[in-house]
């Protein structure tokens, strides 16, 4: 049978404030356990929570960018569960009225077409602490610095089909809240969360089947290959003639499997109600409006300018586009070589493949844009090939200076003197005269291929310092004559 | 020096007859020889006490003039104090040690007050009868073997006693002002959001409104001042001017409106409680209020919303009591489960489990809209019912409590019968108007007390009726035998 997977997800963003969402306390990551936990973060007998308006402002800005609905009035709830990290014994949420109401994302796919993704919602909340089972000698131990931490969850609809699909729309969630500097992203730290709910059904039939829920996936990696997993678990069970139940489950990267956490008849009845120690929030027109006037350039819009602007592929606009810093990296390049093809295709494959080898992130990059676009100049104005720019690129990511410098002490400026490259020329032909010999006798066609082997033989003996362009036309003219 | 009141002592400390110092010493003396009969104290912080009098004592000498500057209280034991036990009269909280002070403790304590100690109550203010505390019920002065009323019941004691001339307390559904009617004081439930509830121990977030209990108008209107303002910590406090409460007692009464609603002197309301609320009425008649008939037609449905909403929000308010970070811990858990079942099972008291239970019973799934948001919409009508009746008239009048203080004991069997008699205060809760019960005489020696209910922010109105009432009538001048 032919099965269609059904995918929606609940991102959980840390909005990047200062100070929690109800709280005064601090929420930098990795301070000593509970250094960062106030009298409401402990949740000692009375006191209150009083909302951070920062917290409102991100959520607002979020809710603008995917075009949604805003609540004007948007009310919080307490969901009623006891766990030890969990100190108030409830978590201050918001249910029936969330600040950001409908709206959408588009995602690009790899086949390069646009798919529109729709958010049911997001609701802002607060973060639990953490539980510490080690190092404790069978005792648990409890930080709370991030007790109270704000949260933004953002609730997709179930229209994303393939594991692929809910990558790309991760990563277009997690460029959006980076561009709106609303979030850091840091998924090895939490800040970015994911849960997948995930089920499938016969192709053709439009009922969803029963879901499972994979909780708190954090890299994008893990989401592709947790779904991937859980989507052939789901058919496996379904083609053995048994169901799926509905559930939550665990994803266990080192086994690449996923496991189940606790059944919908184990869940708790969270007891939802409004918060009486908050009043409901109104976001007021003029305040959307001055929001919306602050809103930065989005991937979306960054993305089409790209390519109107630019001349650039579909494609290699969206990579360009997928994070603040690339894009910010890009047009740096671009604006001190005046080239955009040659900036993002020395951006998109020489500088990611340096990132990727050391795992940096673009910010990090050993090579400044400045540098960059100063060496494509260089290959502009044929002072080195494209080739010898590989040797000079490698030099500045180790920090041997700027790309005029390393041409100049490695004396890698292009030989564009006719002559000196006549004169080698010769001796290269000189040296395989039966290879020469064997050309001339060649119809077309094998010439053509021949000829490479002289470029090369060419270029090897100039060190590839040769005008790869001269070299061309000066070959072809001898080898002919 | 006992049988002064608040604003008797303040002319007196300024006057330097006594120094605040010799004040609570006395005191303290009171407490230790009399309180014993009464146990309307949990803790008494002698020391601090005296060390706080000390210092007004020091501020006067260097020329502060504050009113309330070395003037004695105690606490209502729901609210924080640091570095002093706040237990909320359980168990679970025996062992806790606030590490902060409430606004009221604070805003009292910088103007100048000396806290004498921590005032017993029923269990989280959950009760009318101040006997379901850890530490044993709290007696009334009147009759010792009767109920003081409660929750606030060991400030009501403390102060009808004249143990302290005047105390903080905290009202959810009557906890100020059923107490003050059964032990003969004056004291008022402040509209929501007028006094911080930043450091008073939640029982019921939307309904709880802290207060003063005292012997007279004057003294409500004293201690109002220092408690009362608008609080950035709390986020239901609301930023609007402070009146003079003061400087509005002596406005006369010509021309107020009193609305005497026809549900409150119904079935269940002792007829000889229904004669001293009308001779009231007659004594403010000649004083110039006139009179009209109203109606609150949906007071019936009050009890049962209340005893939805206000358990619902316990639920939830207590379930920081899990005994992983304070309070008590039940020995040898086994692992978490065990932990939170039996910490909370030993560490609460039988009405604190039982409103828990109705409270999750009422939140769970498939039953919210039944009970949760049903009661909600009641609250709404409840509202809806004084809006009406205030555009008609100034002020409604009425019983505070449908009967005397009961023996102790006698409703333990049948909670709802004691439930029953928070019927006439309720309704302001559910609304957050302001309400004060004033001494209106005595039935078998037994206090009695008449309830005034105001619009929103019109605490100065009623503090100006019960004032102008009490300097006609001396009913808040008796002092029970053997205080």
């Amino acid at each position: 049978m032919q099965w269609e997977t059904v995918i929606g997800l609940e991102i959980h963003a840390q909005l990047s404030t200062r100070s929690k969402i109800f709280s005064g306390s601090a929420t930098t990551f990795g301070a000593a356990p509970n250094t960062q936990a106030s009298l409401l973060d402990l949740a000692m007998p009375g006191t209150l929570p009083v909302l951070n308006a920062e917290a409102v402002r991100m959520a607002c800005l979020f809710g603008l960018a995917i075009d949604a609905e805003i609540g004007a009035k948007n009310v919080f709830a307490r969901k009623n569960y006891f766990y030890p990290d969990l100190p108030k014994g409830y978590q201050t949420s918001q249910m029936d009225h969330p600040i950001v109401g409908k709206g959408h994302l588009d995602i690009a796919l790899e086949d390069g077409t646009i798919k529109r993704i729709g958010i049911t919602r997001a609701h802002l909340e607060e973060d639990a602490g953490k539980s510490l089972h080690e190092d404790f000698h069978g005792m648990s131990g409890i930080d709370l610095n991030r007790a109270g931490t704000p949260l933004l969850e953002i609730v997709s609809e179930p229209d994303i089909r393939s594991a692929k699909e809910a990558v790309a729309y991760v990563k277009s969630i997690h460029a959006l809240v980076r561009y709106l500097g609303i979030c850091d992203g840091n998924m090895a730290e939490g800040s970015l969360r994911c849960d997948c709910n995930v089920s499938v059904r016969p192709k053709g039939q439009a009922a969803f089947g029963t879901r499972a829920e994979i909780k708190n996936v954090n890299s994008f990696r893990f989401i592709e290959k947790a779904i991937n997993h859980e989507v052939q678990r789901q058919i496996d069970l379904i083609e053995d003639g048994s169901k799926v139940i509905q559930e939550t489950r665990l994803y266990d990267p080192n086994k690449d499997e996923t496991r189940s956490m606790r059944s919908k008849e184990e869940a708790n009845d969270y007891r939802y109600f409004p918060c009486p120690d908050l009043l409901p929030v109104t976001i007021e027109h003029n305040y959307l409006q001055q929001l919306r006037s602050e809103l930065p350039e989005l991937p979306a819009q960054k993305c089409e300018r790209f390519e109107s602007q630019f001349g650039l592929s579909a494609y290699d606009a969206s990579v360009l586009s997928a994070s603040r810093e690339m894009a910010n990296y890009f047009e740096q390049v671009q604006r001190v070589c005046d080239d955009a093809k040659l900036a993002a295709n020395w951006v998109m494959v020489e500088l990611a493949s340096l990132l990727n080898k050391d795992g940096l992130e673009i910010e990090q990059s050993p090579v400044s844009a400045e540098q960059l676009g100063d060496m494509i100049l260089r290959i502009k104005d044929s002072t080195i090939s494209g080739k010898i720019a590989k040797m000079v690129f490698e030099a500045m990511a180790a920090g041997e200076g700027s790309a005029d410098e390393i041409i100049e002490k490695k004396g890698l400026k292009q030989v564009t003197d006719s002559s000196a490259i006549e004169a080698m020329l010769d001796e290269v032909l000189a040296a395989n005269a039966a290879q020469v010999e064997q050309y001339r006798s060649s119809d077309e066609a094998k010439r053509g291929k021949m000829f490479g082997f002289f470029v090369g033989q060419a270029m090897k003996a100039s060190k590839g310092k040769a005008n790869p362009q001269q070299v061309n036309e000066l070959l072809k003219h001898k080898l002919e004559g | 020096m006992h049988e002064l009141t608040l604003a008797e002592i303040a002319r007196a400390l300024a006057g330097k007859r006594f120094s605040a110092e010799e004040l609570a010493t006395t005191l303290l003396e009171r407490i230790r020889q009399l309180d014993p009969q009464l146990n309307s104290f949990i803790t008494v912080t002698a020391d601090q006490a005296l060390e706080q009098a000390r210092a007004a004592d020091t501020r006067r000498a260097a020329g502060d003039t504050g009113v309330l500057l070395g003037a004695p209280i105690a606490h209502k034991d729901l609210f924080c104090t640091k570095g002093v036990r706040t237990s909320c009269a359980s168990k679970i909280l025996d062992n806790f040690v606030s590490p902060y002070d409430a606004t009221v403790v604070e805003k009292l304590a910088a103007a100048g007050t000396v806290s004498l100690g921590k005032l017993n109550m029923d269990e989280f203010a959950m009760g009318s009868a101040s006997e379901s505390s850890y530490y044993g019920a709290v007696k009334n002065p009147w009759d010792i073997s009767r109920v003081p009323g409660g929750s606030s019941g060991g400030s009501a004691a403390a102060v009808a006693a004249r143990l302290i001339p005047a105390a903080t307390a905290t009202d959810t559904g009557g906890s100020i002002r059923q107490p003050a009617a059964l032990t003969g004081l004056t004291g008022i439930k402040p509209t929501y959001g007028r006094v911080s509830r930043w450091g008073m121990i939640a029982y019921a977030s939307s309904l709880d409104q802290g207060g003063p209990l005292a012997r007279t108008a004057e003294d409500c209107a004293l201690l109002l001042g220092g408690m009362a303002g608008f609080d950035t910590k709390d986020s239901t406090s609301i930023d609007q001017p402070l009146d003079d409460y003061l400087a509005a007692l002596a406005k006369p009464l010509t021309g107020l409106r009193i609305g005497l609603p026809q549900e409150y002197f119904g079935a269940g309301l002792d007829n000889r409680i229904a004669d001293k609320v009308m001779a009231v009425v007659e004594e403010l008649k000649k004083l110039g209020a006139t009179i009209k008939e109203i109606s609150l037609p949906n007071m019936q449905h009050a009890i049962p919303a209340y005893y939805v909403i206000a358990p619902a929000e316990a639920s939830s308010n207590l379930s920081r009591f899990d005994g992983v970070r304070f309070g008590y811990r039940c020995e040898n858990p086994t692992d978490l489960t065990d932990l939170y079942k039996r910490s909370r099972a030993e560490g609460f008291g039988a009405e604190v489990k039982r409103r828990i239970m109705v409270g999750t019973y009422a939140l769970s799934a498939g039953y919210y809209d039944a009970y949760y948001l049903k009661a909600q919409k009641i609250r709404r009508l409840i509202k809806d019912d004084f809006s009406a009746a205030f555009k008609d008239v100034d002020l409604i009048l009425g019983p505070t409590t449908p009967n005397l203080a009961w023996k102790l004991g006698e409703k333990n069997a049948d909670p709802v019968s004691a439930y029953l008699e928070d019927i006439y205060t309720i309704t302001a809760n559910l609304a957050g108007i302001p309400g004060l019960s004033m001494p209106a005489g005595f039935i078998d020696g037994l206090p009695v007390g008449v309830q005034l209910l105001a619009p929103y922010f019109q605490e100065a109105r009623l503090l100006n009726v019960a004032h102008q009432y009490q300097q006609v009538t001396d009913w808040h001048r008796q002092a029970p035998n053997g205080f």
